[in-house]
């Protein structure tokens, strides 16, 4: 128990010491979150009026934001799998930065749901118990429980290696492994059920198709590799850890075929709904060309796809194995995929209505900082996370006194 | 885009005029939040199990005994008054052994004078501003059926338009309700008699269902409903007319305070064509029966299977 404590009041300690560099960046996270929390005051006091959701448009930003980073922190699987099923030493040195990338994606995805929701002070009635979790016939139930099973995963995983580490024991098979191997299937399963929240919807033809699932799951696979190359060119340029080339190459032949498949995925629906040309594809004509002089989303589209075009273009090229075009195509990659998933998917889900009726969407300012607030908070969480994380590894913060 | 533009207008105007008492909700909502906290810390204990908290927890409507409802109203009363200077009586009417309600609309009768619309946001209380209307009325062009090319804002010195055709929808009471499908809390369910009420205490608000409609049914209140001290109708039902807090969904529930109770729906009595019928299909002799075993009927969406038990018809 003592040893426990003097963990965590080392760790405090150690994830409070830094360069002016260091500090700055908190405190330009802090200075986010204040405004993400302020902005979520007046929307808490006013109501969601002060967003631009809509009856027509009920869904916006939040979700779409909920939606991108389930896909983030169901790429840790990627790392995982190297590690634990080829058994590649290089990866599992960062195997558990993946997972803690997961862990503060999830919790983001958490908040994203939270203010969202018109009734905050009855979550509790999601507690199954305490109130009624629809489970099983509701998707949202089954994604609130897929979620937290997937965050307790990689906390466990994470904060157990973490914890032998420092105490200089080997990690004992048993009290891992098993759980390692769960949440492989796991990973692939939040993806899976949180495009399921929207195919299922036979009222939303947009939504209602059967390769939404996988192209979820491919469009994660992209956008989650590139997240993590920039995270580990970055880790190694400013601290003591040194995460291999090899590991990064394994990045980037992951994104070699995991971006050209999701724009495949993508020209696939584009097909089956211009070439059918029922009266249902009138959200992908929306989304694409506009309708009758509405077409807010049309630059968001063209934009994510020229930018998903042209890094798929670079990473099959042989210029991606220098560091500095990798980068550059690692964040054409973030971009294209997050507003692919929510300008292109979420939102043309509801234009037009299912009573004909096109009533357009573009974030409110509060609904900006509130978001901006939560992925600064999650980026807080994982700069504590990853500093400790790294100073266990390296020694730095360790039982054993050298 | 105009629309669009018109409703930011609106809500700024809304914020301005709804300062005081939207900030006497804050506090509530907060203390709400953090007893939820403590909630979760007491969880099963027995001060739970005592009943002490259940002024503070709401019950979902099927776990609510009789005494507990009687509090909770006693509860709803004051606050409307308090909130709107208003008395009013709350009733929670049952659905009728063997009552099976459906509607049928006339469509070859139906004018588009919109009358449905004003009597039913007058009847169930519904915020003025922003303005809920549970009814939509969809101008159509005559030779095609198609929702996504009708026009639901249309104008004209009198109705009917030349060559237009009037559909008005309304929640259409599925007996396979996608949105009571995908509820994460069991908010809203479809009774015994067919009618798919919303338990306005317990939505969380995540409008999933609203994502789930085929029919655009349900409205959201992005803030709390403002209405005229005046225009309340006091006559209210749990489950069908109450004034809605900020943050839930609602929709059109058939008027069960009134159905339930022999009469008529607000948007049938006002029609002014009499193209709205209501009835038991149960019942062999009542209109709907007649009409639906007679005249050419038909439902929207036949191909999603949710089974509704609103009906169009022509003559």
């Amino acid at each position: 128990m003592i040893n426990y404590l003097q963990y965590w009041l080392k760790i405090t300690i150690y994830i409070c010491s830094g360069g002016k560099k260091y500090f700055t960046w908190i405190g330009f996270l802090l200075l986010l979150i204040s405004a993400g929390v302020f902005a979520y005051y007046q929307q808490f006091k006013y109501g969601l009026l002060l967003t631009n959701m809509t009856d027509e448009v009920s869904w916006g930003v939040y979700i779409a934001n909920f939606t991108f980073l389930v896909g983030v922190a169901a790429a840790a699987v990627l790392l995982v799998v190297p590690t634990y099923v080829y058994g590649r030493e290089d990866v599992k040195e960062v195997v558990i930065f993946g997972e803690l990338m997961a862990v503060s994606a999830i919790i983001m995805c958490m908040l994203f749901v939270m203010v969202d929701l018109g009734h905050p002070d009855r979550f509790m009635h999601l507690i199954p118990k305490i109130g009624r979790l629809n489970f099983p016939s509701s998707i949202l139930a089954w994604d609130i429980i897929v979620l937290n099973v997937y965050l307790f995963i990689n906390v466990h995983v994470s904060s157990y290696l973490l914890y032998k580490k420092y105490l200089g024991e080997a990690p004992s098979s048993f009290y891992y492994k098993p759980l390692v191997f769960l949440s492989i299937g796991w990973a692939i399963s939040i993806h899976t059920v949180t495009a399921f929240l929207y195919s299922g919807l036979g009222g939303r033809p947009y939504w209602n198709s059967a390769i939404l699932a996988s192209r979820f799951l491919v469009s994660a696979f992209a956008s989650g590799p590139a997240l993590m190359a920039i995270v580990f060119v970055i880790i190694n340029k400013i601290s003591h850890s040194n995460i291999k080339p090899s590991v990064i190459d394994l990045l980037r032949k992951i994104l070699q075929f995991t971006l050209p498949l999701n724009l495949f995925l993508l020209f696939c629906e584009v097909f089956k709904e211009f070439y059918t040309n029922s009266v249902h594809t009138m959200s992908i004509s929306y989304l694409f060309f506009g309708i009758n002089g509405y077409g807010m989303l049309q630059p968001f589209i063209w934009t994510a796809i020229i930018l998903s075009s042209i890094a798929s273009l670079i990473f099959l090229s042989p210029f991606s194995k220098r560091k500095i075009v990798l980068i550059i195509a690692s964040v054409m990659t973030v971009l294209s995929v997050w507003i692919e998933k929510g300008m292109g998917l979420i939102i043309p889900g509801f234009i037009p209505t299912p009573l004909g009726d096109l009533v357009e969407y573009t974030p409110s300012i509060i609904e900006s900082v509130v978001s901006m607030g939560i992925w600064a908070l999650g980026t807080l969480l994982f700069t504590l996370m990853i500093k400790a994380a790294i100073g266990i590894e390296t020694g730095a913060i360790s039982k054993i006194k050298k | 885009m105009n629309y669009n533009k018109n409703k930011n207008i609106q809500k700024t105007m809304n914020l301005i005029l709804d300062k005081t008492t939207t900030r006497r909700q804050t506090l509530k909502g907060f203390a709400a939040l953090s007893i939820g906290m403590t909630s979760i810390i007491v969880g099963n204990s027995p001060i739970v199990k005592s009943g002490f908290m259940d002024n503070f927890f709401n019950k979902h409507y099927k776990e609510m005994t009789n005494d507990y409802k009687k509090k909770l109203f006693k509860k709803l009363i004051k606050n409307t008054y308090t909130e709107y200077g208003v008395n009013i009586s709350i009733s929670d009417p049952q659905p009728i052994k063997g009552v099976r309600f459906a509607y049928c609309l006339n469509l070859s009768k139906c004018n588009g004078s919109r009358r449905c619309v004003t009597a039913c946001v007058k009847e169930n209380n519904q915020s003025r501003n922003p303005a809920i209307q549970y009814i939509k009325v969809l101008e159509m062009n005559m030779g095609s059926i198609n929702l996504e090319a009708g026009d639901m804002y249309y104008e004209g010195k009198s109705v009917p338009n030349k060559n237009k055709f009037y559909l008005p929808v309304q929640c259409h009471h599925c007996y396979n309700a996608p949105c009571v499908t995908v509820c994460p809390v069991e908010a809203t369910w479809v009774q015994e008699d067919g009618i798919c009420v919303i338990d306005y205490e317990w939505c969380i608000g995540c409008r999933y269902c609203m994502a789930a409609c085929p029919y655009g049914a349900r409205r959201f209140n992005f803030k709390r409903p403002s209405i005229p001290r005046s225009k309340i109708n006091p006559n209210q039902g749990f489950l069908s007319n109450i004034i809605r807090s900020a943050g839930v969904v609602e929709k059109c529930h058939f008027c069960l305070h009134r159905t339930r109770n022999g009469e008529y729906p607000a948007c049938l009595e006002a029609c002014p064509t009499g193209a709205r019928k209501f009835g038991n299909l149960n019942d062999p002799d009542s209109e709907v029966s007649y009409i639906i075993s007679k005249k050419r009927v038909f439902v929207l969406k036949e191909e999603l299977n949710t089974i509704p038990s609103f009906f169009y018809y022509f003559d």
